[in-house]
């Protein structure tokens, strides 16, 4: 699977204003994204998890250039996309589509399906008329819908065949990398099969490459060949998928794989679970040097005043890395920990109530 | 259809139920199902009918004219004007009697209707334009742009109409377009502002996201992605604007700011009958009532419009 | 709250030089400055007149040092000018119309706030009854109808049909002040009140009954029902305070606007308030007057407006942060 990479990220850093009431705070910021880097290669699925509110979704339209870096670079085919403008961005737009979580938002509803997934043709003057109409026909085949169906409105669809619209529309310029933005998460559980099915299909079809975004481990794990774990804005763990899974350095991870749900209740039992305690801190005003130390149960002194790097932990294997100076090791059982910095030890200012998530605030260029 | 075509429908219907019924399915737009619901409104389908008769009579109100054989402006001071120079009540060759010049009421209803109608429609099909492509504007660049627009919306909203309008005329020269202009010029805001509200909720909508990551540019997200969206609320707006630009037009003729003389108006036949009235109720009372019809028909209409385009908003 | 205020009144001062400038071309910008003296000393004005107009209003003068001038005047010397027609400052003229435009205003209010809200409530309670459709027929036909038509035809119908028969209880036009006769005044205002009063009715009917079948669906009226309160105190404790909210912003807004002059029901009755005095200086062409009524309406309806958000910031704390 490894090729060369296609979409490199370095030190991507995006904040977003606060949009305070009063001037007396001054200027706020979310720490949406901080500081991340990473590499997605020709052809592989980079899965990107974490809970909701932790960044990904914003990384990803950084990595597309929906939105503007704070700072960082991004590259894109081996050319540097970050500074592009609006007018320039084309060909990455081209090249890089987007499915997105919600199939029922993500569709214009006054538009006929036809029109939506004929829009990519439209927006890059590529096919026209009839051609196009054959094209987006083609299209519709490919992703499992019924062509005769080119003049209905997205309302008479169901959530899955939504889904396979919006799949359809990124595919119709042959793109070299999809950013899958929680595609199946919005699906019953019988349709998600379905759609990851139909998106592996296409892969390997298309010779496609898939930036994966979820907050359902298990989904990842079965799409995914590398994953990157998000908390808080950074990336706390990353490395081939069957890697992560069966070894989880950070005690995030860790805490993340136990509450995954497993299918024979008496496994599940059996199963150790961590809980976390507390809450996700604030992007605002986010824990200093390791921002999983207010939860940690592994946490120390050191955890507070050195941030941990991404590296291989424990001898594992260099495309294996944790940012975790405690990295937990096979077999460590981490059920009864409770944090283990006392509430003086740990550095979190005070937060303000509100929280924005990741999807709260959007900058159009 | 013929009968039996009809008949072998309904076989094919009781045979391939879902084939009919996709068939049925097939691109059933807001529109049609809009169309549907409106076509049961019993008082907008009547109000429809009036506008579509007032609409003919402005048409053809040189056939009015000539199937009475009285001439718009055509004075008939021996058959119009009884003995002591006063207007004729309705009669056989007056069917709705004189003005105070001798000249045929019904055919200048006829006539007005043509003015009413043209800076009714005109007019609002400009203040929507304007404040649709503003709105859109305001509502989807945001930033500097929406601060202009969002000012300019306040100050025309904080204009006095009547009062501006009635100084703009006073140093042009009343007239057709002038009024037009003056109306439409003052009362785009309204539009713009509700165009503004709908687009800033629309734009946080994940379509727009996903038109943006295809490469759409502003202009295309504006008219192909947000427009659709804010045109059912548009139509209706437009609809219950055409009765106030009509009645607009009729105030400022009425206070002769509108359309000058001798052109039939009215609002202005409405002044003429000023002082004649009392004695004439006829020169009052038609051309009041063909106003009042005409609006009163344009506001049935636009609520039945309104409720047919949004079923959600329950019949109020 | 102190910077919600602060912004809202500065944000009003900017619509108010927005709208001195509009006036300031609407009369000064378009014709030469002969044109325009012309214009501003009215008919059968002498060379001398125009001179001296020429000269106090800085005509030769570029049109932004003009409009400095201008505004020096008006903010500075509050001066709005001065009418050649009546030989008088603009500032007396608009003096003595005013309390006839509020006489009409205010007590068209009052009417039009009874009929429409007591209509309104009476038609959203008894929601699909013969009444809501008859109040919601009326006040279609009532919003549709043109204050003048309803103008003329209340005068024809009321005062000259019952004239004709001898019974003189309205008189048919003109102004008695006040302090004149009482009784006299109070005739007189009748039939303006209720021309302005039903047309505006209709529109606070709609309004109250849109709004309150609004607030009587939200689901805190359910819990008050649910808890078995009378259905008389959960439509008006709790359904009818927060309906009227947009009732009490539109009444400002409207009162704001009738300030300048109601001026097709002052031109129906021929009562010399704002709105006739800017009429009659049309036809008698005194731009000054004219120029002052504008910028007073103006005015009236930006301090409105203001009061209008002060009122809701109050009610709503969350409108403060927009």
């Amino acid at each position: 699977m490894s090729g060369d990479v296609i979409v490199r990220a370095t030190d991507v850093v995006k904040h977003f204003p606060v949009q305070s009431s009063s001037l007396r705070r001054g200027r706020e910021v979310v720490h949406a994204v901080d500081t991340v880097s990473l590499e997605v290669r020709r052809g592989e699925t980079v899965g990107l998890v974490g809970e909701t509110g932790c960044g990904k979704s914003t990384l990803a339209r950084c990595l597309a250039r929906l939105l503007d870096l704070t700072s960082g670079r991004v590259e894109f085919d081996g050319h540097d996309i970050t500074k592009l403008k609006p007018r320039d961005l084309g060909k990455v737009r081209r090249e890089m589509q987007m499915i997105f979580q919600d199939p029922y938002g993500s569709l214009n509803p006054k538009r006929r399906v036809g029109s939506i997934i004929g829009d990519p043709f439209a927006v890059h003057n590529v096919a026209s008329g009839q051609d196009r109409r054959r094209q987006v026909q083609e299209l519709m085949e490919l992703v499992g819908l019924n062509p005769e169906h080119y003049n209905r409105f997205p309302a008479e669809f169901s959530g899955g065949q939504r889904q396979r619209i919006g799949v359809a529309r990124a595919l119709a310029l042959k793109p070299k990398v999809v950013i899958c933005d929680e595609p199946v998460s919005a699906l019953d559980v019988s349709i998600q099969a379905q759609v990851l099915n139909l998106l592996a299909d296409l892969q390997q079809h298309l010779n496609l490459t898939y930036i994966f975004i979820a907050h359902d481990l298990s989904v990842v794990r079965h799409v995914s060949d590398r994953v990157m774990l998000m908390y808080l804005g950074k990336i706390v763990e990353g490395g081939p998928s069957e890697e992560v899974y069966q070894r989880a350095r950070h005690p995030y991870s860790n805490a993340l794989l136990s509450a995954i749900p497993l299918p024979d209740p008496r496994a599940a039992q059996e199963r150790p679970r961590i809980v976390l305690v507390g809450d996700v801190p604030s992007p605002i005003d986010p824990p200093r040097a390791c921002r999983f130390h207010p939860r940690c149960p592994k946490a120390q002194g050191r955890c507070v005043e050195e941030e941990p790097v991404l590296e291989p932990r424990l001898g594992d294997p260099t495309t294996h890395v944790a940012a975790c100076h405690f990295p937990v090791a096979e077999g460590e059982d981490l059920t009864m920990a409770r944090p283990t910095l006392s509430e003086e030890e740990r550095i979190v200012e005070p937060t303000m109530v509100a929280t924005p998530g990741e999807s709260g605030e959007k900058e159009l260029p | 259809m013929t009968i039996p075509s009809a008949i072998e429908s309904h076989t094919e219907l009781a045979i391939e139920p879902g084939v009919a019924a996709e068939r049925a399915i097939e691109g059933r737009s807001t529109w049609q199902l809009a169309w549907m619901r409106l076509r049961k409104d019993k008082a907008a389908v009547v109000s429809f009918v009036v506008i579509v008769l007032i609409v003919l009579m402005a048409i053809f109100a040189p056939v009015v004219a000539s199937l009475t054989g009285h001439g718009v402006d055509q004075q008939f001071r021996t058959t119009g004007l009884n003995g002591f120079g006063q207007p004729v009540g309705p009669n056989g060759t007056f069917l709705l009697g004189t003005d105070d010049l001798g000249r045929d009421i019904l055919v200048r209803i006829a006539y007005g209707a043509r003015i009413s109608l043209l800076v009714g429609v005109v007019a609002t099909l400009i203040m929507v334009a304007i404040g649709t492509v503003l709105g859109l504007m305001a509502g989807y660049l945001g930033g500097i742009v929406d601060s202009i627009i969002a000012r300019l919306i306040d100050l025309v909203l904080s204009l006095p109409f009547l009062l501006f309008a009635i100084s703009l005329v006073s140093v042009t020269h009343p007239g057709l377009a002038v009024v037009i202009i003056v109306i439409a010029v003052f009362n785009w805001a309204a539009v713009a502002r509700i165009v503004r509200g709908q687009v800033l909720s629309i734009r946080e909508k994940e379509y727009i996201e996903a038109a943006r990551s295809l490469g759409a540019g502003p202009l295309r997200i504006m008219f192909v992605d947000v427009l659709p969206n804010v045109l059912t609320q548009l139509i209706v707006y437009a609809t219950l604007l055409i009765p106030v630009t009509i009645v607009l037009e009729a105030t400022l003729s009425f206070l002769g700011l509108g359309i000058p003389p001798p052109t039939a108006d009215w609002g202005q036949m409405i002044a003429e009958s000023e002082g004649v009235y009392q004695q004439a109720w006829w020169f009052l009372v038609f051309p009041g009532l063909a106003l009042l019809v005409t609006t009163l028909s344009f506001n049935i209409l636009g609520d039945g419009v309104r409720d047919a385009l949004d079923p959600r908003l329950e019949r109020r | 709250m102190a910077r919600f205020l602060l912004r809202r009144i500065a944000q009003g001062i900017v619509v108010m030089i927005l709208v001195t400038i509009l006036v300031f071309l609407i009369f000064f910008g378009s014709g030469s400055q002969i044109d325009v003296a012309r214009r501003l000393a009215g008919r059968n004005a002498s060379q001398q007149t125009i001179a001296s107009i020429t000269h106090r209003l800085h005509l030769n003068e570029s049109l932004p040092a003009q409009y400095w001038h201008f505004v020096v005047q008006l903010v500075w010397h509050h001066n709005l000018g001065y009418s050649y027609y009546h030989t008088q400052p603009v500032s007396t003229i608009i003096g003595h119309a005013i309390p006839i435009t509020l006489s009409l205003a205010i007590g068209a209010a009052v009417i039009w706030l009874v009929l429409g809200v007591l209509s309104g409530v009476t038609a959203a309670v008894r929601r699909g009854s013969v009444m809501d459709r008859v109040f919601t027929g009326l006040a279609l036909f009532f919003y549709s109808l043109p204050t003048f038509v309803l103008g003329l035809l209340l005068l024809f119908l009321v005062y000259f049909q019952l004239a004709k028969r001898g019974i003189r209880i309205f008189p048919g036009q003109g102004y008695t002040g006040i302090t004149s006769n009482p009784l006299k005044w109070l005739e007189s205002m009748i039939l303006p009140w209720f021309t302005l009063a039903l047309v505006s009715a209709a529109t606070y009917m709609r309004l109250t009954r849109g709004s309150l079948l609004e607030v009587l669906g939200e689901d805190y009226i359910r819990t008050a029902r649910a808890k078995g309160l009378p259905e008389r105190r959960v439509i008006f404790r709790h359904g009818l305070r927060s309906s009227l909210t947009p009732v009490v912003s539109q009444l400002g807004i409207d009162l704001g606007t009738l300030v300048g002059g109601a001026i097709v029901t002052e031109t129906v009755f021929g009562m010399p308030g704002l709105g006739y005095t800017a009429v009659t200086s049309i036809t008698n062409q005194d731009l000054p007057v004219i120029i002052g009524i504008v910028i007073v309406a103006s005015g009236s309806v930006v301090v409105a407006n203001i009061l209008v958000d002060i009122f809701y910031a109050v009610l709503d704390p969350r409108v403060r942060l927009h």
